[in-house]
């Protein structure tokens, strides 16, 4: 089975006894096999490990799944608190399906957007259904999809490259490695239906090594879909040819960054290069290459089959779409749960993450990893998206959130950003390299009850230099911890200047 | 590594595609790091350079130039667990270990081998467990909501025993 993303739960265990409702348990241990195994025998559940019921499911892009009735007394999916205000469009199947079963997606709908494509759309009607959808790249930046296809489309070449981003960079974030693990194929069957429209024949996953099992799990996903005919050559007899690799990465933060990506599958130091060119014109061997994050490739399946406009409608303002979030930190319940765009970040924390831990009051949210920023608790309710979240001083990023209560200092945090930063930076270009490791000792020397007002003026003037004149996205977004924790939480510095001047 | 193996691993590429650093990751996982031989050989063999092999290799931290004690202990130092405490599991372990820097690296990261060569202490970025923070892999094997106090535990479960390393 795949995961559902209530991580606090778990270990998690579905029972489905013909005609009922699909029944999850949670926090099973060994202890309880027998317990089951009893009640399954007699047609029942075990009540004490029941947290809901699913009666019947829509994966979106099949028809809706009909478990069964009874077991009323268990609550509803929709009446578990985690569960209520999330909206499942990317996570559809996880863990509803077996990710290693091909047979089991097609069950779901799986594979059907690929062959109503090929059969009935022209790759420019692919191009406009995912423009009129309003998809934005969920890796981070947030460009619109449709118009990036467009324009390696636009490209004259008889060579073209797509690449799935599954290097998950952002420490604290693994949405997208439960994507893989949990229905690797809705990857591939999006990447298909990318290809046919931007007319490239080779795909690359790129996946850090640190996922082996989704590695596998997409190993062998590709080797299921070869067998089916769904990778290879004349995909459903059309003209239309497509394989699939598979490259590992290597533990690079800056490997994220799509020209470093590209630099590391051809087997250089993963250094970013100068933009333009674009990887749309000269990307991976030096031919137009698309690019897309894990995320950005799930949702292809279901904007086919449900059609743009009907993804459009979920989410906010120009923010179509769910987002799957990974909710971590000092919060009651972690785990992975997929929201429409720009839901407030009070819904994400207290309704779905119930609050701090042991009713802990909450201080801050962390959002967009390394590149983002911290906001405060009077600001919750700022709509998940991308541009509300710039505006509070933090980014949306790959989707991290991590929840820090009164007994986090912010200063450290800043300093764990910058030394993460520092030390993964490519040490390429001079504001990056020089730059953070001087933000890195001024920020020392706070912690250690050293440092003066004035260098306070030096850590922001700094951030202003870095911001400006670094060469790829890494430095550009590097400061954003300290200049917001600078804004919202300047007293935590204040107190740790004032007994430097004792 | 035998150069028969070697050569195994070079062929299973048959495309420039992710060639480079499939090939080095497969050296390193199983050898645990990658040789100077196997290096020198390699870069023959993909007419590289040898220079880029080794600044490939430094530039990843997925490979390491010497080798790492029979047990690798990883702590995530990701932001999830460092908010719940990695830190502490990191300095726990070392103590433990026995395994003091000589000095505080600026960056936080470190890798450190007991002389005994049983154990190697190193630092990660997020293992995609985040859920489970503080976590802590042995091997290949993840262990969830750490604390100093379980360390011990789960470091004999290693072969790890409280004085053998006493005077190391
Ligand atoms: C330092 C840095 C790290 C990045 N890391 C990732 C990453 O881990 N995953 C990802 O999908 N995009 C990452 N990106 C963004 C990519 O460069 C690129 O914009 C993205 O893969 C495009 O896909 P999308 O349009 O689907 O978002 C990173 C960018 C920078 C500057
Ligand atoms: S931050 Fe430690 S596993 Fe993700």
């Amino acid at each position: 089975m795949g995961c559902i993303g209530y991580c606090r739960e778990e270990p998690l265990v579905n029972i489905h006894l013909p005609g009922k409702p699909l029944i999850i348990l949670h926090r099973v241990t060994e202890k309880d096999a027998e317990e089951i195994v009893r009640a399954v025998a007699a047609g029942e559940v075990p009540r004490k490990l029941s947290l809901c019921r699913i009666n019947d499911w829509d994966p979106l892009v099949g028809e809706k799944l009909l478990f069964g009735e009874g077991f009323q007394d268990v609550p509803a999916y929709a009446e578990i608190p985690y569960f209520a205000p999330q909206r499942k469009v990317v996570l559809r199947d996880a863990g509803l399906i077996n990710p290693e079963d091909i047979d089991e997606y097609i069950a779901v709908g799986g594979y059907s957007a690929l062959y109503k494509a090929l059969t009935r759309m022209s790759p420019d009607d692919v191009i406009e259904e995912v423009k009129a959808s309003g998809l934005r790249g969920r890796g981070g930046a947030g460009f619109p999809t449709g118009l990036k296809w467009g324009f390696t489309k636009k490209e004259k070449s008889s060579t073209k490259y797509i690449i799935c981003n599954a290097d998950e960079g952002d420490p604290g974030a693994y949405m997208n490695r439960n994507e893989m693990e949990s229905d690797p194929h809705m990857i591939l069957e999006g990447m298909l239906i990318g290809a046919y429209a931007i007319g490239a024949r080779e795909g690359v996953l790129y996946i850090r090594a640190e996922y082996p099992l989704a590695i596998q799990r997409l190993e062998k996903a590709i080797g299921q879909a070869r067998d089916y005919g769904l990778l290879g050559e004349n995909i459903f007899g059309a003209d239309f040819s497509f394989t699939l690799t598979i490259a590992e990465g290597a533990g690079a933060f800056v490997c994220g960054e799509e020209t470093a990506l590209i630099a590391s599958i051809e087997g250089e130091t993963g250094r970013p290069r100068p933009r333009p060119p674009f990887p749309a014109q000269k990307g991976l061997w030096g031919m137009p290459t698309n690019i897309n994050n894990v995320e950005t490739w799930t949702n292809i399946p279901v904007i086919i089959n449900r059609g743009g406009a009907w993804f459009s409608k979920i989410g906010g303002e120009r923010n179509s779409g769910t987002k799957v979030f990974s909710l971590v930190g000092e919060v009651d319940r972690v785990g992975l749960a997929e929201v429409p765009l720009s839901t407030p970040i009070r819904t994400m924390v207290y309704d779905i993450g119930n609050g701090g831990i042991e009713g802990k009051a909450i201080k801050a949210v962390q959002t967009g990893g390394p590149s983002g920023g911290c906001i405060p608790a009077s600001l919750f309710d700022t709509p998940m998206d991308y541009e509300h979240l710039t505006a509070v001083g933090s980014i949306m990023g790959s989707g991290g959130v991590v929840v820090m209560d009164a007994g986090t200092s912010m200063v450290d945090t800043a300093r764990f950003f910058i030394g993460f930063t520092n030390e993964e930076s490519c040490g390429k270009c001079v504001p990056c390299r020089e730059g953070l490791k001087h933000m890195l000792m001024i920020l020392d020397k706070t912690l250690a009850g050293k440092a003066t007002e004035t260098d306070m003026q030096t850590l922001e003037e700094l951030s202003g230099v870095i911001k400006n004149a670094s060469l790829c996205g890494l430095g550009q977004t590097a400061p954003n911890p300290v200049l917001s924790t600078l804004r919202y939480f300047r007293d935590e510095y204040n107190t740790l200047l004032k007994k430097a001047r004792k | 590594m035998e150069t028969a193996r070697l050569n195994e691993i070079v062929e299973s590429y048959p495309t420039p595609t992710g060639k480079i650093l499939g090939i080095l990751e497969q050296v390193q996982r199983e050898d645990g790091y990658l040789q100077k031989d196997v290096l020198k050989t390699l870069a023959e063999k993909l007419e590289v350079p040898l220079s880029e092999l080794y600044s490939i290799a430094t530039f990843y931290s997925f490979f390491t130039l010497e080798k790492l004690g029979r047990h690798v202990v990883t702590v995530c130092m990701g932001t999830a667990c460092h908010v719940r405490g990695a830190p502490a599991l990191a300095d726990t372990l070392k103590a433990l270990l026995k395994v003091e820097e000589d000095e505080t690296t600026q960056d936080g990261k470190f890798q450190l081998t007991t002389a005994d060569n049983d154990f190697t202490v190193t630092s990660a970025r997020c293992f995609g467990a985040c859920s489970m923070a503080p976590v802590l892999r042995v091997d290949n094997k993840i262990f969830g909501y750490m604390t100093p106090e379980r360390i011990p535990a789960v470091l004999k479960q290693f072969g790890w025993e409280e004085d053998t390393h006493q005077n190391a």
